[in-house]
């Protein structure tokens, strides 16, 4: 059957594959077809990501990157893949004035320098292969907006959203594509804290044009067409899945 | 840890509120000035001061500063 966005033969390593949108994302891309590579820190709910995968040949490995340095082994786990989807991230609401250094290095690590320093290291085992494609989880918050007390979200994206338009001219050379999917407010576990209360994300969902946030799935897709061979000729782009929320 | 030196650090979490305002039985969630950023400002402040984790729920289940108070002593 005709499929441009098939990920038939396409190995793809997915971080964060736990919860959320990694999760969504991973098995999503098992029913396009693809063998998935999962990871991450939580055993007990990347099992059950892993359980709901479509098809076989999958792999698990539980990861926690918080160790910087174990990247290096992390990527001796791996195989040669045709691509991977950042989707390992976390939110951290601080009024400006509580902003402090162990808070920025913190959320900067998990969100920024682990991502960009897996796919260097990817990149320097020649692990990912021609024509390769590279995601990034960025965010309307941050390249956009912001919010009340998302300054150090923000950044995050922010940063994210560059780095991957320069790694997107650098890696041309070798056909790897880099792109970023840029979501406004998914239902997932970020705010499982309880940083937002439920009466909060409900005055939320007012500013959405489309009147909901958004599902975990509906990131994946997008995800899933950067992964395909269908974005072949798309680099250094985002795609914007926010329900309408920055067209106000 | 002890109250008044709480309700210093509470109060100054606050723009606009004079200290006076604050006490042990001041029901924070109905003052003025209370909304979602001055909430989240309190969470970090305990962090910052006493290196305790405060969760949304915790705010929203309290009525006085008393309340937080006991719970912060409790996670110290």
């Amino acid at each position: 059957m005709y499929n441009p966005f098939s990920l038939k033969t396409k190995k793809i390593l997915i971080t964060g594959a736990s919860s959320g949108i990694g999760q969504a994302t991973a098995i999503e891309c098992s029913k396009m077809g693809a063998t998935v590579i999962i990871t991450g820190r939580n055993k007990k709910r990347l099992n059950e990501t892993f359980n709901k995968l479509e098809g076989d040949g999958h792999a698990q490995i539980v990861f926690d990157f918080e160790n910087i340095s174990g990247i290096n082994d992390f990527i001796n786990l791996i195989p040669c893949i045709n691509g991977v989807v950042h989707c390992a991230g976390i939110n951290d609401l601080t009024p400006f004035p509580f902003v402090n250094e162990k808070k920025l290095n913190k959320i900067f690590s998990t969100n920024f320098f682990t991502p960009v320093l897996i796919t260097k290291e990817i990149l320097k085992e020649k692990k990912l292969l021609k024509g390769g494609s590279v995601v990034f989880i960025s965010s309307v918050s941050g390249p956009i907006c912001s919010c009340s007390a998302g300054g150090l979200y923000s950044s995050t994206k922010g940063a994210i959203h560059g780095m991957a338009k320069g790694m997107a001219l650098d890696l041309a050379v070798k056909k790897i594509r880099v792109n970023t999917v840029q979501p406004g407010n998914i239902n997932t576990n970020i705010f499982k804290d309880g940083q937002l209360s439920k009466e909060q994300l409900q005055e939320d969902i007012k500013k959405y044009p489309l009147k909901r946030h958004g599902e975990p799935e509906e990131v994946a897709y997008a995800i899933i067409y950067l992964l395909s061979d269908a974005s072949c000729w798309v680099t250094g782009s985002n795609l914007l899945i926010d329900g309408g929320f920055t067209l106000q | 840890m002890e109250l008044n030196d709480f309700l210093k650090k509470f109060a100054s979490v606050f723009e606009e509120t004079p200290i006076e305002k604050f006490s042990g039985d001041t029901k924070y969630m109905e003052m003025e000035e209370w909304g979602s950023l001055v909430a989240l400002s309190v969470i970090a402040m305990v962090d910052d001061e006493y290196e305790v984790e405060l969760q949304g729920d915790d705010i929203r289940n309290s009525n006085t500063i008393n309340d937080l108070f006991e719970i912060i002593k409790s996670r110290l």
